[in-house]
């Protein structure tokens, strides 16, 4: 994994709640055995008409979110479904970042294991980035996520503290891998395992 | 007060390999279940980094989701094929049992794991799947994982976790007749909300729970995710161990009273402390039917699609005037009048042998709507084999519905059971999201017993006010 750096990104909005993961990866593309591949079918049904024309009237659509590398978007979002396909999808589209009042649990870890970092602000603080990043007035709308810091800024104002595990916390700053963590930790697996009273 | 403990901690207190200040826990996992969609990449990742797996006979795999119900032998879909090769490759590179196609042991991976007896209780069971949370009806800790996951735990046997919170959902009363386990727990999910369960490990306890029988209680749990709830999980009892006896992988009988005296020791302790409660009033339950594009979007079925406006918040109104069209539906049209296309009574919440008892009981010598084309898909070839027996699968086929072999079939149209874009399904499943059965499929989510009866009368109905 990449280690996650301080960053500016251009933010898109999608401004719905419940985003499941059926939605941002649809299950005709599970069938690949691969971990890449996905980002062109991010939001599938949502972004292409018949003949994956794009969908004009699909808000990522709009030549103006070209490049983005942020995602803010409603509350429970990435619910349903444990595919993996779903950060794998939203990573290769571009999206480093997502900002929610709320995750679906299952899918926030995925992201973590894919160096995504899912934000949780606030609804006011969340409206406020959603509202600046659909505003008409706002050509590009950046915002600056520092992880280090644990903050998110914009040049508008925002300046919002966010939580974080601080064992994700070091694994996205140093780009570390679970299974490289848990190795370190051989020794105890192997107590454990010796120490486990045979059941029956 | 000493040391009341819950099911739930009782579980995680007992795998905990390692802790430390600060960090989250490493804890150990007793049974990883494995299916083809979600497994592929992390064997691959295996491969690339020169790890091997750790504990192959603690993992198993089945093929489900890619699989046809019909003429099985002939995949014609080659990703969909290659995928399965890819699982039969991996199992045997790295030594896993796989209950392959043409096994009488194959079907949906949370229907197997507790008919083979895999499961058990005090056990912590993961999959690279969302409807894990199955198992914990048999007081078990069973959650879905990702694929990075389910990499990890092939390589390390155990899974990096922060110790949820725990809430406890408590039935008062016995359900009423005619209402199905599957309505309890969309009323619940009604109650809690989509994400009212997140961030938690739900244990249910309480009159009705106690009082259903094992497939019940798969199916409440099988839905907590439903609720955005971690684990679903219940206190092992009488009717648990009665299941377990004599499953395949449950030790014989000379033992067996050692092992339940053990299951039984994982019983949450009276009066032990969950971080929340939700109380539900078991007998204002009535049959539930969805209307919207989420599973907490559900009524009884006595009621009307909501207007939009009748929500307060306005996010919910923005969600359910987009799932209303979506769905093709009217504001304050009623419920029983909404006319369907399809029926699916299958999936890992509703295809197991009661359900389709339940659902053969209400179409007994009745013929399904000309309107209607409506199938069966057991949720495993044990249960099928057993349906066979009992003569349902006759029924139903006299009835007018399909019957089919075990998978996962249109509970996820990934295979070629798909919804058409503008029909309407009345589907045992558990995913009303759009597009799930197929892009532009209309999907409502009903018990085994509102999904026969709807097959019949070619709308949703009361099964209250049948004859039966
Ligand atoms: S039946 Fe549906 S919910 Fe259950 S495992 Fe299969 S696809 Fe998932």
């Amino acid at each position: 994994m990449e280690p996650f750096k301080k960053f500016t990104g251009l933010v898109a909005p999608l401004d719905r709640s419940n985003v499941d993961t059926d939605q941002i990866i649809p299950k005709q593309f599970l069938k690949r055995v691969e971990r890449t591949g996905f980002g062109k079918f991010a939001f599938f049904d949502w972004r292409y008409l018949e003949g994956e024309i794009p969908n004009p009237d699909f808000i990522l659509n709009s030549p103006r979110y070209l490049g983005s590398e942020i995602l803010v978007a409603g509350s429970n979002f990435g619910s349903g479904s444990s595919r993996e396909h779903a950060p794998w999808a939203l990573l290769e589209y571009g999206f480093k970042v997502l900002i929610s009042t709320s995750f679906a649990d299952i899918f926030k870890n995925n992201c973590f294991q894919n160096g995504i970092l899912p934000i949780v602000l606030d609804s006011a603080a969340v409206s406020h980035i959603m509202s600046n990043s659909l505003s008409a007035d706002q050509e590009a709308y950046m915002v600056t996520v520092d992880l280090q810091n644990q903050i998110v800024t914009d040049d508008l104002g925002l300046s919002k503290n966010f939580d974080i595990d601080d064992f994700r916390k070091e694994s996205l700053l140093k780009g570390l891998d679970d299974i490289g963590r848990t190795t370190l930790l051989e020794k105890d697996i192997s107590i454990f395992e010796k120490n486990r009273i045979n059941r029956w | 007060m000493i040391n009341k403990k819950t099911l739930f901690d009782k579980i995680w207190d007992s795998h905990l390999v390692s802790q430390s200040e600060g960090q989250p826990d490493l804890i150990y996992i007793d049974l990883h279940l494995v299916h083809e969609v979600t497994s592929p990449q992390a064997f691959e990742n295996l491969r690339l980094n020169q790890r091997s797996v750790r504990r192959p006979s603690l993992t198993v795999a089945t093929i489900d989701h890619n699989v046809p119900t019909i003429n099985r032998e002939k995949i014609t879909d080659p990703i969909a094929k290659k995928q399965i090769e890819v699982l039969r490759e991996n199992c045997q590179e790295f030594n896993i049992n796989l209950y392959d196609i043409n096994s009488s042991n194959q079907g949906i991976v949370h229907v197997i794991g507790p008919e083979l007896g895999l499961t058990q209780p005090g056990m912590t069971i993961v999959c690279g799947d969302s409807h894990t949370s199955t198992h914990g009806a048999f007081g078990t800790l069973a959650f879905g994982i990702g694929t990075s996951e389910v990499e990890h735990v092939l390589a390390t046997q155990t899974l990096i976790q922060r110790k949820p919170k725990k809430m406890e959902i408590r039935t008062n009363g016995d359900l009423p007749i005619g209402v199905s386990p599957k309505d309890l727990v969309l009323a619940i999910i009604g109650k809690i909300g989509v994400a009212g369960g997140t961030g938690h490990a739900i244990e249910y306890t309480g009159d009705a729970i106690r009082n259903m029988s094992m497939e019940g209680r798969m199916t409440v749990c099988n839905m907590t995710i439903e609720g955005g709830g971690r684990a679903g999980m219940i206190s092992p009892d009488e009717i648990t161990y009665e299941y377990l006896e004599g499953k395949k992988f449950i030790p014989n009988n000379k033992d067996f009273k050692e092992v339940v005296d053990y299951w039984d020791s994982f019983k949450s302790d009276s009066e032990s402390e969950y971080d929340s409660l939700v109380e539900i009033d078991s007998q204002s339950i009535e049959p539930m039917v969805t209307w919207g594009t989420n599973p907490g979007q559900v009524t009884q079925v006595s009621g009307k699609v909501p207007d939009p406006l009748d929500f307060i918040d306005s996010e919910d109104q923005e969600n359910a005037a987009r799932a209303i069209e979506y769905m093709g539906l009217e504001p304050n049209m009623l419920i029983e009048d909404i006319k369907i296309d399809r029926v699916f009574l299958g999936s890992c919440t509703n295809a197991r042998i009661e359900d389709l008892r339940s659902a053969a009981k209400i179409i007994k010598g009745r013929k399904v709507s000309n309107n209607v084309n409506a199938m069966v898909v057991p949720g495993s070839m044990i249960v099928k084999i057993q349906a066979e027996k009992e003569g349902l699968d006759g029924i139903f086929k006299d009835s007018g519905f399909e019957w089919r072999e075990a998978g996962c079939s249109m509970c996820l149209g990934m295979n070629p059971d798909i919804l058409i874009p503008g029909e309407r399904c009345a589907s045992t499943s558990n995913r009303n999201f759009e597009g799930r059965q197929g892009k532009g499929g209309r999907t409502h989510l009903v018990s085994p017993e509102m999904a026969a009866a709807a097959a019949i009368k070619g709308h949703f109905t009361d099964i209250r006010n049948w004859n039966i």
